[in-house]
């Protein structure tokens, strides 16, 4: 049998087993040893480990044979490499096995199909990302089996965190907590309405977030995305079968009921029109983020919608709560947020791009050449700062907002860890953590510069 | 009490690795690495769902064996032996059944699992798990790995394989 001499990337999961190549053969003699197995005369599987040499030229593996023991020809026989490198007190790493099937003639094994697994190849979490189908598959059985449903489980708190993506509330927190902090330092605060903003606000927020993995769920992307990180991919509750997709549609729904409940009670109370559009605004742009007709994160326009949302809308919603009416200052400052957060999708959806295109979800590190992405991030970030360079000194921002300024070097950081872990989506998630703290540090600086001026405005 | 030879007991207590090997449905051989547990009378082996196909395999057919044969995962003990016997799969409760059955013996060997387990909230579905329970019925024992020379055998006693 010829071997084929085309190099199979060595996959697992649900990729399924393949011809043997010259590739596998040149990693199986990297072991020291192998183990060969097959099934005795008994009908029980037995395997001995012996020593061996692989012979390219005719694709064979010569094996040593055990005394005492002898080796079928009769029969498929298994042989395996495997290899782990203890890490004593703590287990094992650099995990790595090729297993080849076929036949043995005289002392020559001939393969005739082979599979395997290498984590230096397929990280550990993308192995299991490919294998969920599997889990279901087999709790799905055991089901049926038992006569009971067998689902996975979390306790209600992590079910709960990691449906609605809690930790990303921060974006929340940032433009509300400055569209309040702007309407202090006018002059007006409440402090229950503006709790309430921040819960109502929250409450979107985590309404959008379920209703993007409701919808990226029903079209395929989170499902087709085999590298997730803490920071992309989405929840996948629903494609681990945590949370039913009419259970992400029912949550959904009550996170952007009580939104607009809350909504509706601060609009009765400041009596704005224009709270009441902009909540309407708010609503309308977590849904269209990913629900059809408009999916707007498909069309490239993810990166507007987010920057709208946490930006003007909210930092303007929080504004327009306290005081009643529209100004320039927290129009401008909300930029700021907006381009920042927006930045958090944009660094997000680069570990996402391939499975995120095999699902038509044409976001823009999907549109963009990686080159040209690295460049939007830092013209954005930079434009950020710059506008509020601008807004100090065009005496729009009170002038402690240039402290803001000190954040420029994590912006930098970001940038050169794009270039350096563009394609590796598990590197890529310290440069996604960093990020995240871009937009921390830009918010809570702006926010003291607003506080120090308001305690400063008391005082004097 | 398990009648394993001491020196088999012995591979089992440190063997980070061992490999199972499962008969496929077309009869084929089918060898796993996983980590061995040993309680002094079952070897248990353990399984996420997200890999479960051998677990599949053992309900179809039960009789496996477990080969200890690499002596970097067994603290340098260049001994080699080939454990045969039958297998259940225990599985009525996938996320909590092997806690309270291996959870103990599976941190003694590994103790990065106490880790992973305070980050279950990331790994849903490694957390799912069967365990194999085997029950040995025959062992074959190569001193210093030998495997040029014939294995020692041992049978278990009428009692302990019924």
């Amino acid at each position: 049998m010829a071997i084929a001499t085309a190099t199979v990337p060595m996959r697992s999961g649900s990729v399924p087993a393949h011809a043997p190549t010259a590739a596998d053969l040149e990693r199986l003699a990297t072991y020291p040893h192998v183990v060969v197995s097959w099934v005795d005369d008994d009908g029980y599987p037995t395997s001995v480990a012996t020593s061996f040499t692989v012979e390219s030229a005719d694709g064979t593996v010569r094996l040593r044979m055990p005394r005492g023991m002898a080796i079928p020809s009769d029969r498929e026989l298994s042989v395996m490499g495997s290899h782990i490198r203890p890490q004593p007190g703590v287990g094992y790493d650099e995990r790595r096995y090729l297993q080849l099937w076929g036949r043995v003639q005289g002392d020559a094994f001939r393969p005739t199909r082979a599979w395997g697994w290498d984590e230096a190849e397929v990280p550990f979490f993308e192995y299991s990302e490919r294998s969920v189908p599997q889990s279901r598959r087999y709790l799905a059985a055991l089901s049926e089996e038992k006569g009971r449903t067998i689902r996975p489980r979390l306790s209600l708190f992590w079910l709960a965190l990691r449906t609605t993506r809690m930790p990303f509330l921060s974006a929340t927190a940032v433009p509300v907590l400055l569209g309040i902090a702007v309407a202090a330092s006018h002059g007006a605060f409440t402090w229950w309405t503006a709790l309430l903003t921040l819960i109502g606000a929250s409450l979107a927020h985590l309404g959008a977030n379920v209703a993007n993995d409701l919808f990226d769920t029903l079209q395929g992307a989170d499902e087709a995305n085999t590298t997730p990180t803490m920071f992309s991919g989405g929840s996948r509750v629903a494609i681990y079968d945590l949370v039913s997709v009419r259970g992400l549609a029912f949550i959904a729904g009550g996170l952007f009921g009580g939104a607009v409940a809350i909504g509706l009670l601060l609009v009765a109370v400041t009596q704005s029109a224009t709270l009441l559009w902009i909540g309407v605004a708010g609503i309308l742009v977590g849904i269209a983020y990913t629900a059809p007709p408009l999916k707007l994160v498909y069309r490239g326009l993810g990166e507007i919608a987010i920057a709208l949302g946490f930006g003007p809308i909210m930092v303007l919603g929080a504004y327009v709560v306290q005081t009643g009416e529209l100004a320039w200052e927290p129009l401008v400052l909300s930029l700021v947020p907006g381009i920042l957060i927006a930045l958090i999708l944009y660094v997000n959806e680069i570990p996402d791009r391939r499975s995120d295109a095999s699902a038509g979800k044409g976001t823009l590190p999907v549109r963009l050449a990686p080159e040209t992405v690295r460049t939007g991030y830092l013209v954005a970030a930079l434009a950020a700062f710059g506008i509020v360079l601008l807004g100090v000194i065009g005496g729009l921002f009170p002038w402690p907002a240039m402290a803001a300024l000190v954040a420029v070097p994590i912006a930098l950081r970001v940038h050169r860890g794009l270039e350096v872990h563009y394609d590796s989506p598990y590197t890529l998630m310290a440069v996604m953590g960093t990020n995240v703290n871009l937009n921390l540090a830009v918010g809570g600086l702006l926010l003291l510069a607003y506080v120090a001026w308001i305690v400063v405005g008391l005082i004097t | 009490m398990g009648w394993l030879p001491d020196p088999v007991e012995r591979l089992l207590e440190v063997a980070l690795v061992g490999e199972l090997t499962v008969i496929g449905r077309n009869g084929r051989p089918i060898a796993h690495p996983l980590i061995p547990l040993y309680d002094g009378t079952h070897i248990f082996l353990h399984s996420s769902t997200l890999f479960s196909k051998k677990l599949e395999h053992i309900k179809a057919n039960p009789r496996v064996s477990l080969a200890l044969t690499d002596p970097v995962a067994m603290k340098g003990n260049p001994d080699r032996a080939t454990i045969q016997g039958t297998a259940r799969v225990i599985d009525d409760d996938p996320h909590a059944d092997w806690e309270r059955l291996i959870l103990d013996l599976w941190r003694a060997k590994e103790p990065a699992i106490n880790d992973f387990l305070k980050a279950r909230v990331a790994l849903p579905l490694f957390f799912e798990r069967g365990v194999i329970e085997i029950t040995p019925e025959r062992c074959l024992y190569w001193a210093d790995g030998r495997t040029d020379l014939p294995p020692s055998e041992k049978r278990a006693p009428r009692e302990a394989a019924a």
